[in-house]
Parts: structure tokens; C-alpha cells; sequence
């Protein structure tokens, strides 16, 4: 075997890419347990029959309610560390959108769908479409976080069920965020096969290859 | 932040992530067995992966301790006049009502006593307008009156042991004891939490419960257990319907 040397970049940190795998499969469990929660008042977008059944989501109520209530602190927890960890070691300064990120958003867009050529040049770590959907995806967490607390615990937390526009709503809202994760999830997962291996790679064991 | 560039021998790299998939690996196989056993696990407690039911525990635990049950459920306004209040289900109600000679068997201690639907008017009339909220996510806005149950076992004198303290639960069942509910009785003294005779303005409908039914708006709709036929106190948790079919025994916001 030849020993050459390869120059790399450390892109993501150990805590970082836990917390992201970590993160991955809780909210999968979220995702699911809500899913069968949802089911019982299919109020806003009709589960039909046949997709219920294929997936087996019908009649699991209590079964949806016992994973939700209990991953929950996982996912909360998990989120916790991470929101903690970028804040500490600075991190967050690679996905918070600044004034660049607004006016670069547009390009960034045109040329990921081929429709300009040439994008802005990514400075740092993410680019302005990257920034924003970091960003937003957290923000996302937090607002699952607070309309699942306040469709959960409604009387004690009354004020925050009344903030958020009443029970309804807040059950309205927190749903609408788990159609949010679910779209990120989509755009994700396309972007990341576009990037290729090398991108991939760092979410699992952390480095780029700069030149080989 | 440019990303610091650094030279390392690729046959580290190599191992590096090899590593780092092997951590992956393993870390997904552990997490999707430990699932799959919680969920095909054989010991279950009324219906629920026995770790799931001692999370409902642990969150009543924690929730009890930030008072959920000394709030009130946020008043809303009158539901306007002739509206009729949703009727989901009718467990416990398939037999004829018979509202001729109908009672309510009661026990308390070594008291029993068979009271008439008049004895529910006994104490003053509360009447208020909030969410009813089903466990199955839907909700309404709903008037209800009668009479505050902690008002009725005071008046009574019912509920408290021969050392002066309350029983911890409070069971409650349909004529037919086909739907029974069982609730702490911290929440039973509620001041939300009545005997009601009337819903939306209107007297009780058989659908909904007549002649009288538990209206407990600080915990899900199947805990406000419609057409009472018995009321009883005790120091162990009584059956509760839902409860042994997987849901959450508190079920309290």
C-alpha cells in the first residue's frame, strides 16, 4: 500500500455529526409517533385508507402518544447539546444568515436548479441557501418544541396555547412544522446526493479531501 | 470561518473512516433492536412496552410537580345558543335510560348511599364555557353546568377517610359498568371539575350523558365519564377503561 499524503479539511466535529445522526433518528421517531397521533383527527390533510393501512398507522393512538411523550426529552435533549455546542465554540457563526446571505439566497437558488450558471462563491463552511435552511430547521425545532408543549399541556401552559392562537391552532402549527422537517428532509436529501461523497463523508467520519 | 487545511497520511484517513462507519453501523443496529424489542417486548403494563408506561408515569410525575392540576383550563366564551356538542362515543350507554328511579349509588368508607338525580342539585349551580379536548386531537368550545364536585362530597360529607384525609382516587362507572374511569383525587377537587346536568345551556342530552355525567376539563374527554352510575373513593387506583387499553392513566394538561 502506498502511504501518500492527502490534504483535508476538518469540516464537522465529533459532537456535531453525533448530534446530527442522533438528531436524524429521534425526529424519524417524532415523525412516526405523530403520524399515529395524527391519525385519530386527520383534520387537515385526510389520511386515506389504503396509505393507512399499507403503513399500518390506524388504531395505534395510545402506542403514538407513549413513543412521542417519551422521545420527546430525547429529541429535546439532544437538541439542547447541539443548540449549546454552537453557541460555545462559535460554530454558529457558519450557518446564522448575515447581511450577504439575503441578497446571495436568489443566485445561490437560480444556479443549484441550473438556472444561472455561475453562483456566488461560498465563503466558510455553507453557502447563503445552506445558512438559511440550517437555520431554519432549528428554528423548526423550537417551534415544535413550544406548539407540542402547548397542545400537550394546554391548562398549564395555557398562556403560551393562548400565544400560539389557541389549542387548535398550536395543533394546526405543529403540524404544519412536521410538513416543514418533512420538505427539508426531501431538499436534503436531494442536495446532499448532488454534492457527492466526499460532502457526505464528512457527516460521518468529519474530514474533506481538499487534494489528493 | 475558512476551514483550516492539514496534510495526514492517507492510509490513517483510511482507518479514520472506516471507523467512523463501523460507530455508525453500530450505533443504528443498536438503536433500530432497541425498538424493535420495546415494541415486541411481552411484558407490558395495561397494554403499553412497559418502558412507555413508565415514561406516562415519569410525566405525570414531573408535570404533577409543576401544578397542572391548580390551573384552570382557559375560559371561553358561550357557545352560541342551540349549538349541539360533539358526541364521539357511547361506551356504556347502549342500554335503555331509564330515567324513572334512576340513582347513583355511592360509596364512601363504610357509607353507601343511592341518591336520586335531584341530590346533584344539591350544592349551587357552576356554570362555565372551555376547550373540551378529546384524545383524539379534535376540540370544542363548550358550555358546562351542575354542580362542583367538590362541593357535592362536602356536602355529602363523602370522600374523606376517619383520620380527616382524602382517598387518593376517585372511581366512577356507567349503570351497565361497561365504561369506567378512576381519576387522583387532586384533580376530582378541581374547581373545574363538576357534576353536570347541563351542556351548552340545554339540559343534557342521553347521548351526552344524562342525567348526569363528569366534566373534568383539565384531562382529556375520556376521563369526563357520561350517565353516572356509581361514585367510589379509595387508596388504590380503580379501574380505569382507557387506561388498561395503553393510554396514558393521567392524562391530564
Amino acid at each position: 500500500m502506498n502511504d501518500k499524503s492527502i490534504i483535508i479539511r476538518e469540516k464537522h466535529s465529533r459532537l456535531l455529526r453525533y448530534s446530527h445522526w442522533i438528531n436524524f433518528s429521534l425526529l424519524s421517531i417524532m415523525v412516526w409517533s405523530g403520524i399515529l397521533i395524527y391519525w385519530a383527527n386527520d383534520a387537515y390533510i385526510k389520511i386515506p385508507n389504503s396509505i393507512a393501512e399499507t403503513f399500518s398507522i390506524r388504531f395505534r393512538l395510545a402506542e403514538g402518544m407513549g413513543w412521542h411523550f417519551f422521545i420527546m426529552w430525547a429529541f429535546l435533549f439532544n437538541g439542547l447539546i447541539y443548540v449549546n455546542y454552537m453557541i460555545i465554540s462559535g460554530e454558529w457563526r457558519t450557518i446564522a444568515p448575515n447581511r450577504k446571505t439575503f441578497y446571495e439566497v436568489i443566485p445561490v437558488i437560480l444556479h443549484e436548479l441550473k438556472i444561472k450558471k455561475s453562483g456566488p462563491v461560498t465563503i466558510g463552511k455553507f453557502n447563503a441557501a445552506q445558512r438559511l435552511a440550517y437555520t431554519g430547521a432549528i428554528l423548526m425545532g423550537l417551534g415544535s418544541v413550544l406548539t407540542g408543549i402547548a397542545i400537550y399541556k394546554p391548562v398549564t401552559l395555557g398562556w403560551l396555547t393562548n400565544l400560539l392562537g389557541g389549542y387548535k391552532a398550536a395543533r394546526f402549527e405543529h403540524f404544519l412544522l412536521m410538513i416543514g422537517f418533512f420538505l427539508f428532509f426531501i431538499v436534503h436529501i436531494i442536495q446532499v446526493a448532488r454534492a457527492g461523497w466526499n460532502n457526505f463523508r464528512a457527516m460521518l467520519a468529519g474530514y474533506e479531501i481538499e487534494k489528493d | 470561518m475558512k476551514l483550516k487545511k492539514i496534510e495526514v497520511n492517507s492510509n490513517d484517513l483510511k482507518k479514520r473512516l472506516f471507523t467512523s462507519i463501523l460507530i455508525g453501523v453500530l450505533f443504528f443496529t443498536i438503536g433500530i433492536s432497541a425498538f424493535k424489542y420495546v415494541q415486541a417486548s411481552s411484558s407490558r403494563v395495561e397494554g403499553t412496552p412497559s418502558l412507555l408506561r413508565n415514561s406516562f408515569i415519569w410525566n405525570e410525575k414531573v408535570w404533577t410537580k409543576l401544578s397542572s392540576h391548580r390551573h384552570l383550563s382557559v375560559n371561553k366564551p358561550n357557545p352560541p345558543k342551540g349549538k349541539e356538542p360533539r358526541v364521539n362515543g357511547d361506551l356504556g350507554l347502549e342500554d335503555e335510560l331509564e330515567l324513572k328511579d334512576y340513582s347513583v349509588e355511592i360509596i364512601s368508607g363504610n357509607k353507601k348511599l343511592l341518591l336520586p338525580v335531584s341530590a346533584f342539585h344539591s350544592s349551587p349551580k357552576v356554570g362555565y364555557s372551555t376547550d373540551f379536548r378529546c384524545i383524539e386531537g379534535w376540540s370544542e368550545e363548550t358550555q358546562f353546568a351542575g354542580s362542583r364536585f367538590s362541593d357535592f362530597i362536602k356536602f355529602y360529607d363523602l370522600g374523606k377517610k376517619a383520620d380527616g384525609s382524602y382517598y387518593n382516587y376517585v372511581g366512577l362507572e356507567t349503570p351497565d359498568k361497561k365504561y369506567y374511569v378512576s381519576i387522583d383525587m387532586e384533580s376530582m377537587l378541581h374547581p373545574q371539575t363538576v357534576l353536570a346536568y347541563e351542556m351548552n345551556e340545554e339540559p343534557l342530552s342521553e347521548e351526552n350523558g344524562a342525567p348526569i355525567r363528569l366534566v373534568i376539563p383539565i384531562k382529556y374527554g375520556i376521563k369526563s365519564l357520561k350517565r353516572i352510575g356509581k361514585i367510589f373513593f379509595s387508596d388504590t387506583r380503580p379501574p380505569d377503561y382507557w387506561a388498561e387499553k395503553g393510554y396514558d392513566w393521567y392524562s391530564g394538561f
